[in-house]
């Protein structure tokens, strides 16, 4: 399997209002918005909150824990310029914080499953820094 | 029919093909609406409503001014559907209500594109743009196959329940001489045979892009019982948009067209158990599946006993897609989810040739849109 970060593939179109998002994401943090009315943390970054109209967003540092919610192992990708580590896994991440959003999910120790703890990773993806996630032992096994 | 909102007086095809040189789509466009409006026993001029799909090939914008002006028309009442696989059924009641609202008299209903090579790579500039083709997610198959999974997970259900729906789609494009794989039937393990896309999700259980175009007239009841059209009644219509990105998707495992269809079973006064005919949108094998499970004919989960328990075919007790689906037809591009309107019709008015069901009242037929997130649903009734 090839290097991620020597992928050929299409970044981030960052606009202005994602900044914070993909620069915290270079330095390894994962930062969402949460409404400053209604308390939800949202993801992906919006001027305002979807599920108030509020427009006072607000940005936090969050766990970069979550679950799991799907996955699929794609053979055939949509992009060519990831054909070279195919087989690779991408997945939907349920935040602890609540939001879910789309990631790439590295490796763990066995097949990934729906319901897996999982936990944000850096990763050098085509050159830049992005927030991937890989399934983690949460205990359990500590003794 | 007292009950009809408006009807469906003319539909026609344009035969899938994989691939076109030197195509226009607005060519296309005006060849099966000519098709259509001599299938309504129409002239051109009878047409006063446009109803047509966003990016219509060669054209970004003034979409309904352009074909318009193409075709020789200048419609009291334009508009663009963009409702992805769902614009042709979401075209059929806007039509029905820009004639009830005094708009317009008789609609022409038109979605097809070219497939000449070299077709450029997304504009999008969106959230989905941004936030998910990064992370290796471009295009719908991933979508899908996280809604299989996810499926799958909740349910416990197998590769070979959403297998046979596939192998359903196949075996009843056998019986369309226009369907993409006429003569190319499969067998539940030859759909597992076939090779892994984005897993769950195998080759055979996605739809083959091709060129294509699909035509529907819509009218007064009124007006097509002067014309004594052979025409195919409008009933009852139900519409829901929730998100468009999968990530965003309220629920992995239930769409929108649950409600769609309640709302048009409601309007049309009838259940979905009184159907003759479901001619359900099949992007992908987890689309029937969901829709099924939706439309209360089986229970969440239960859809793959239910691919057993019955025959799909046109003299089976659950006629399903027996144009073969887009699964067996081919996709053409945003006119697919038309196809199961123009089924529709042909099977309540008799024309489906060689697959005619006997006796047919009613249809359910569905369109759903980028990750089961555009959902429109229509209860068609034949003439009485």
């Amino acid at each position: 399997m090839s290097d991620l970060s020597e992928l050929k593939v299409p970044g981030p179109t960052e606009i202005e209002l994602t900044k914070p998002f993909w620069q915290a994401a270079a330095e390894g943090r994962l930062m969402i918005q949460r409404c400053e009315d209604c308390s939800k943390a949202i993801f992906y970054p919006r001027e305002i909150c979807p599920h108030c109209w509020s427009d006072k967003l607000g940005w936090e540092q969050v766990s970069g824990k979550g679950r799991l919610k799907s996955f699929s192992r794609v053979h055939k990708p949509g992009h060519p310029g990831w054909a070279p580590v195919a087989p690779y896994v991408v997945g939907l991440v349920e935040l602890d914080e609540g939001p879910t959003m789309l990631s790439h999910i590295l490796p763990g120790e066995g097949e990934p499953a729906v319901g897996d703890r999982l936990q944000m990773k850096p990763t050098n993806i085509g050159g830049r820094v992005l927030p991937a996630f890989q399934p983690i032992d949460e205990g359990g096994k500590n003794e | 029919m007292s009950r009809s909102k408006a009807a469906l007086i003319g539909v026609a095809s344009l035969k899938p093909v994989r691939q076109t040189e030197g195509e226009t789509t607005l060519g296309m466009l005006a060849r099966v609406s000519a098709r259509a409006i001599a299938d309504a026993g129409l002239e051109k001029d009878a047409v006063d409503g446009l109803l047509v799909g966003p990016q219509v090939g060669e054209t970004p914008q003034h979409v309904p001014a352009t074909v318009a002006e193409y075709l020789g028309l200048q419609p009291v009442m334009a508009n663009v559907v963009d409702l992805g696989g769902a614009s042709g059924p979401g075209m059929i009641w806007r039509a029905a209500a820009a004639i009830s609202a005094g708009m317009c008299e008789t609609v022409l209903c038109v979605l097809g594109n070219h497939r000449n090579p070299e077709a450029p790579r997304s504009p999008n500039r969106n959230p989905i743009r941004e936030f998910d083709v990064p992370f290796g997610a471009s295009g719908a198959n991933i979508s899908y196959a996280l809604l299989m999974q996810a499926h799958m997970a909740k349910y416990g259900t197998t590769a070979e329940d959403f297998a046979l729906i596939a192998h359903w789609a196949r075996a009843n494009a056998q019986r369309n001489p226009n369907a993409i794989f006429h003569g190319k039937p499969a067998s539940v393990e030859d759909v597992l045979n076939s090779p892994m896309i984005a897993s769950p999700l195998h080759l055979y259980e996605i739809v083959m892009p091709v060129a294509g175009a699909e035509a529907v007239i819509v009218t007064s009841a009124k007006l097509a019982r002067e014309l004594g059209s052979c025409a195919v009644h409008l009933l009852g219509a139900g519409e829901k948009v929730t998100h468009r990105a999968v990530s965003q998707a309220p629920s992995l495992t239930s769409g929108p067209l649950k409600p769609s269809m309640e709302r048009a079973f409601a309007q049309a006064g009838v259940t979905v158990d009184e159907m003759s005919l479901l001619s359900l949108y099949d992007c992908y094998t987890i689309m029937v599946a969901a829709t099924l499970e939706d439309s209360g004919l089986c229970e969440p989960g239960g859809f793959g006993r239910f691919m057993r328990e019955h025959d799909f075919s046109p003299e089976g007790d659950m006629p399903l897609n027996t144009h073969g689906g887009q699964i067996g037809y081919g996709q053409p591009d945003l006119a697919g989810g038309m196809t199961h309107v123009v089924e529709a019709v042909h099977q309540l008015r008799g024309t489906a040739e060689g697959r005619q069901i006997s006796n047919p009242r009613f249809a359910l037929a569905t369109g759903n849109g980028a990750t089961m997130s555009e959902a429109v649903a229509l209860v068609l009734g034949a003439d009485e």
